[in-house]
């Protein structure tokens, strides 16, 4: 997993509150086997007609979002299913970071499993980011938004953080301490044998 | 040691060390696949040249995708051919080995319905799937939640997982359920009070008398919408009512380690004096039948309400977003919710498609027709369930009523098989998501339970079942 510390990039503004995941990535393109090429499909309903022709007002059909690697959304953004399709249609976009003032739980931990970094962010910052026209600077280091000569914190849960800024492989971790998980099978096996 | 919740003690027993950051490593001691969210966890096995460390503790099944009609026709659609195709060689990978039901199995069905039907489901365990409305099996007393496809790879790789702990919220449901009215109306009365993104980081325990008096199937209806309200988790503690359900199912100890299981099991629920973060009351004994007039699942009034004003909503934003739902919604503001019409409704999901809300349906459409032009659908939830219906005789009540009777899946909850509504359509669906699009592109849904479902499709309309009883 590529890490994140500080990420620059244009930004989509879509400050609705409670964009699903079914938004972001509907049914039809959940049949794949993949993990690759669903960035076309992200937000395939908003952003497209019946006919695949673009719909214009669409905030990624429009410039600077056509370009964006940072999404700006309202609160709890990735509620419903746990598709990990949705993190993965942002990231083959091109997003590396959703700013927004909540997140879904099922979603935040998905978008951390593959570097997206879910940025808490207050709405009022977030209507000051959304019309600064230029690049947006995400220092999770720091945990400081910079917009040209503005600069707003935003709030990282504490162990997404740290796996972002590291970039971790949770498996490898995990393997690495394997026989704490066979000590622990034991006790189990002697405590709850029906398990 | 101090009072702790259910969930305290579902946590504690299962914690195989503390993470950075406040989280920890959680043993995982059941885990369901599925063929949609599980391909790239097998992917990124095979990639590292990794295996299936405890397979015997994982159960996989096809459900998503599958068609509702003919089976032996095989699947048309060669997209999902191939997810379901994947799965079963992934399942049979000697590297993998992961016990499945295969497709033309009896036991096929919903995971959320078949693990628990399979006594796979047991108190006091973790049970984990890569499907959000894993929260059903917290009915059990099971710590249960929805995962993503990297956590589906970790579970299988290591038989563990790192979770945040959440945040302790008890909602007492106390009286008596009038006539009409179910879990499924309960549900939706609370995810219209506390919000969809109410208990994001808790644990929804649903306690109380009314809880207390509930089934195991209604029990499970509610927890199974816990992630409606933005919880992972929802969990009743287990009881007698727990244990006569369990017991002699196939996968449930037998003899001596069942009283073991029993009495170890009886300590599970929440000590007196436990603490919760939030606690709510629900006083039930008037509760309505409930309907979603909108597009997510707070957006709900009981049967008798209408649809909210935008003189109602609070400030611009709030005035958009009630625009937008009632524009995609095709209603009215304000408009009176009974009197509706709908073109399609749909009985099934793992919300509503145990034999009970099955018999639920039935008892309204015995006797009567479904209305000209409209098209009701019934699925049940599994082939063990579809199997009991047919016993009772229930099929022949559905496809005497003009009803459609098909096979076993999760068919238009999401509409990955050719279930779909329509642009356009308008359907009562006893499943448990209104998005937009949800159902099929430009859809409508609204989310009720079977008894009302079974009443429009009965009236060609939203109806309150009271009414028809």
């Amino acid at each position: 997993m590529q890490p994140f510390t500080v990420h620059t990039g244009l930004a989509a503004a879509m400050l609705q509150d409670n964009i699903n995941t079914d938004l972001i990535i509907p049914k039809q393109f959940l049949k794949t086997i993949h993990r690759r090429g669903l960035g076309r499909h992200l937000f395939h309903d908003l952003r497209y007609r019946a006919d695949g022709s673009e719909i214009p007002a669409f905030a990624l059909n429009r410039e600077p979002g056509r370009h964006a690697s940072i999404l700006l959304a309202g609160a709890n953004f990735g509620c419903g299913s746990s598709r990990e399709h949705a993190p993965w249609a942002l990231l083959d976009f091109g997003i590396r970071a959703v700013l927004a003032p909540s997140f879904a739980d099922i979603f935040a931990n998905n978008a951390v499993k593959n570097g997206i970094l879910p940025a808490m962010v207050d709405p009022e910052a977030l209507a000051v980011l959304a019309a600064h026209a230029g690049e947006l600077e995400v220092d999770l280091t720091a945990q400081r938004i910079r917009a040209g000569a503005a600069e707003f914190p935003f709030r990282a849960d504490p162990w997404a953080r740290g796996i972002l800024l590291e970039g971790l492989d949770e498996i490898e971790q995990t393997l690495r301490g394997i026989d704490r998980v066979e000590a622990f099978e034991q006790r189990r096996q002697a405590e709850t044998p029906w398990l | 040691m101090s009072a702790r919740t259910l969930y305290d003690k579902l946590w504690d027993s299962h914690v195989v060390e503390s993470r950075e950051g406040g989280a920890a490593l959680l043993y995982i001691d059941r885990h369901l696949v599925h063929e949609v969210t599980s391909p790239q966890a097998f992917e990124g096995l095979a990639l590292a040249g990794r295996g299936v460390r405890r397979p015997g503790l994982a159960l996989a099944v096809v459900d998503h995708n599958v068609s509702t009609r003919d089976r032996r026709a095989g699947i048309k659609d060669p997209t999902s051919r191939l997810q379901v195709e994947t799965l079963e060689q992934n399942c049979q990978d000697p590297a993998f080995r992961v016990p499945y039901i295969p497709l033309l199995d009896p036991r096929q069905g919903i995971v959320h319905i078949i693990g628990p039907e399979q006594g796979f489901t047991l108190p006091g365990a973790t049970l984990v799937c890569g499907d959000s409305h894993t929260s059903t099996h917290g009915a059990f007393g099971a710590l249960a939640f929805g995962i993503g496809t990297s956590e589906v790879e970790h579970v299988l790789a290591t038989q563990t997982l790192v979770q945040k702990r959440a945040r302790n919220f008890r909602i007492r449901c106390e009286g008596v359920l009038p006539k009409g009215v179910g879990a499924k109306d309960l549900i939706l009365h609370i995810i219209g009070r506390i919000g969809t993104a109410g208990g994001t980081g808790c644990a929804l325990e649903f306690a109380g008398s009314a809880v207390r008096a509930m089934t195991m199937e209604a029990r499970m209806t509610l927890c199974n919408m816990a992630i409606e309200a933005g919880a992972r988790t929802g969990l009743v503690a287990p009881d007698e009512v727990t244990f006569a359900y369990l017991k002699g199912r196939p996968m449930v100890p037998a003899g001596a380690r069942w009283d073991a299981a029993v009495a170890a099991w009886r300590g599970l629920a929440s000590d007196p004096s436990a603490v919760f973060d939030r606690d709510l009351l629900i006083e039930v004994d008037r509760l309505e039948p409930q309907v979603t007039w909108g597009t997510n699942p707070e957006a709900v009034v009981p049967i008798t309400g209408r649809a909210p004003r935008l003189s109602e909503a609070a400030g611009p934003e709030a005035v958009a977003a009630l625009q937008q739902a009632l524009a995609y919604m095709g209603l009215a503001e304000g408009q009176v919710m009974r009197g509706v019409p709908v073109d399609v409704v749909f009985i099934g999901s793992c919300t509503n498609g145990r034999i009970e809300d099955l018999r639920e349906a039935a008892g309204v459409l015995k006797g009567r027709r479904v209305a000209g032009g409209v098209k009701a659908l019934v699925v049940p939830g599994s082939g063990l369930v579809k199997a009991q219906a047919e016993a009772e005789g229930l099929d022949a009540v559905f496809l005497a009523a003009g009803c459609e009777w098909r096979e076993p899946g999760c068919s238009m909850c999401l509409g990955m098989n050719d279930d779909q509504l329509q642009p356009g359509e308008r359907c009562a669906s006893t499943s448990n998501r209104n998005f937009e699009g949800r159902q099929g592109r430009l859809g409508r849904t609204h989310l009720v339970s079977p008894a009302m479902a079974a009443a429009a499709a009965v009236r060609g309309c939203l109806t309150d079942v009271r009414e028809l009883l």
